[in-house]
């Protein structure tokens, strides 16, 4: 029988700590994602710089690890359309 | 002008939260005094320089959310804006942390410098939580500060090393090197104070680690479990339920931005009648 299972646990602090522990420490262990992501922000940029024009400041990623699956957002801004002196063919 | 745009920047200051010895809670006081800070709608930003072992964004409860760090921004891998973490609770609050896969030597004192002038134009403070000891990282994380909180047990080993980072402050800083600038301001934050034991005479009392470091005193954090609590969900804890811990780091902030505070002990039980009149000579 385990310990554990003679007191019944609430949603302590502690349970949380160790939640908490185990879904990062699943990460850490799996791999070294953060190590990638400058190499994996350069070739988003390179990529998506082959086809359109953007500012390579102008990417945004964010992550939620999560314990079930992992979200990874990337934003990138585009400058605004409008350069005023270029020819516009109305 | 842009100098003119520049001084209404804030022009952030640098305050390096450090001991010596590991295990004294910087880490839990660098995010307790971030979070009051911020609380007081001053924009901070807490800077994890434990290279390798990163653990702030735990006790900050933001783990999940780190992308890239400290090491990558000073690397040129990421702008510094990609690597701020923007606390969920206090928008006035960032984390900036460190690389858990590196080692110290990837900090360099140039980087050190650019990202700290670069934060001085966006923040109010920009608090540096040194790692445990007295190498490269912890000399990294003190040596642009303008002041400095030496976090101390009332214990024999802590108050030594305490007293050989006090020395360090003096000597090996920017402010140290600089001639005719000011020294860093360091102030002792006595923490695990346990009065009930002062109280027995079996743990120094404040008098006695002030005689020894002979610096001012920030503040007293009692031992409290509201500490591990707090790090348990990773709620800095001046931001949890109210307890004897956050109430003294929220004094302890209005000393360090200068208010007059009475030293106290909040909330915490007074040792008994005889523990005051037999405690100490016993």
């Amino acid at each position: 029988m385990r310990l554990g299972s003679l007191w019944p646990r609430k949603a302590s602090t502690a349970q949380t700590a160790k939640e908490r522990l185990q879904i990062l420490l699943a990460h850490e262990r799996a791999g070294r994602v953060a190590d990638n992501l400058p190499a994996l922000q350069r070739d988003i940029i390179e990529v998506i710089g082959r086809h359109l024009k953007i500012d390579s400041e102008a990417i945004d990623i964010r992550m939620e690890q999560g314990r079930d699956y992992s979200s990874l957002e990337i934003n990138i801004e585009f400058p605004a359309a409008s350069e005023p002196k270029a020819p516009s063919r109305r | 002008m842009t100098a003119e745009l520049k001084k209404e920047r804030p022009m952030g200051r640098i305050v390096t939260i450090t001991s010596g010895k590991g295990g004294v809670g910087k880490t839990t006081s660098s995010a307790a005094i971030g979070a009051a800070l911020a609380k007081r709608g001053l924009k901070t930003v807490v800077i994890d320089f434990d290279v390798g072992l990163r653990n702030l964004d735990m006790i900050m409860g933001c783990e999940r959310r780190v992308v890239f760090d400290f090491i990558n921004v000073i690397q040129g891998d990421a702008k510094l804006k990609q690597a701020l973490i923007r606390d969920k609770r206090l928008d006035t609050l960032y984390v900036l942390p460190t690389s858990q896969t590196r080692d110290k030597d990837s900090l360099t004192l140039e980087g050190v410098e650019a990202v700290l002038e670069e934060l001085r134009g966006e923040f109010d403070y920009i608090l540096c939580d040194s790692p445990a000891g007295i190498e490269r990282g912890a000399q990294l994380a003190m040596h642009f500060a303008d002041e400095a909180v030496v976090v101390t047990n009332p214990e024999v080993s802590s108050v030594r090393d305490s007293d050989r980072v006090l020395g360090l402050l003096n000597s090996r800083t920017k402010r140290a090197e600089t001639e005719g600038a000011e020294p860093v301001k360091a102030q002792v934050l006595l923490t695990r104070y346990d009065a009930a034991r002062v109280g027995k005479g079996e743990m120094m009392t404040v008098e006695d680690v002030l005689e020894i470091l002979a610096v001012p005193l920030l503040g007293i954090v009692p031992e409290s479990q509201a500490v591990l609590k707090a790090s348990n969900v990773g709620m800095p804890v001046v931001l949890d339920a109210p307890s004897a811990a956050g109430a003294a780091y929220e004094d302890a902030v209005s000393r360090l931005l200068g208010e007059e505070v009475e030293m106290r002990l909040a909330g915490e039980r007074r040792p008994g009648i005889f523990q005051r009149l037999f405690g100490r000579g016993a």
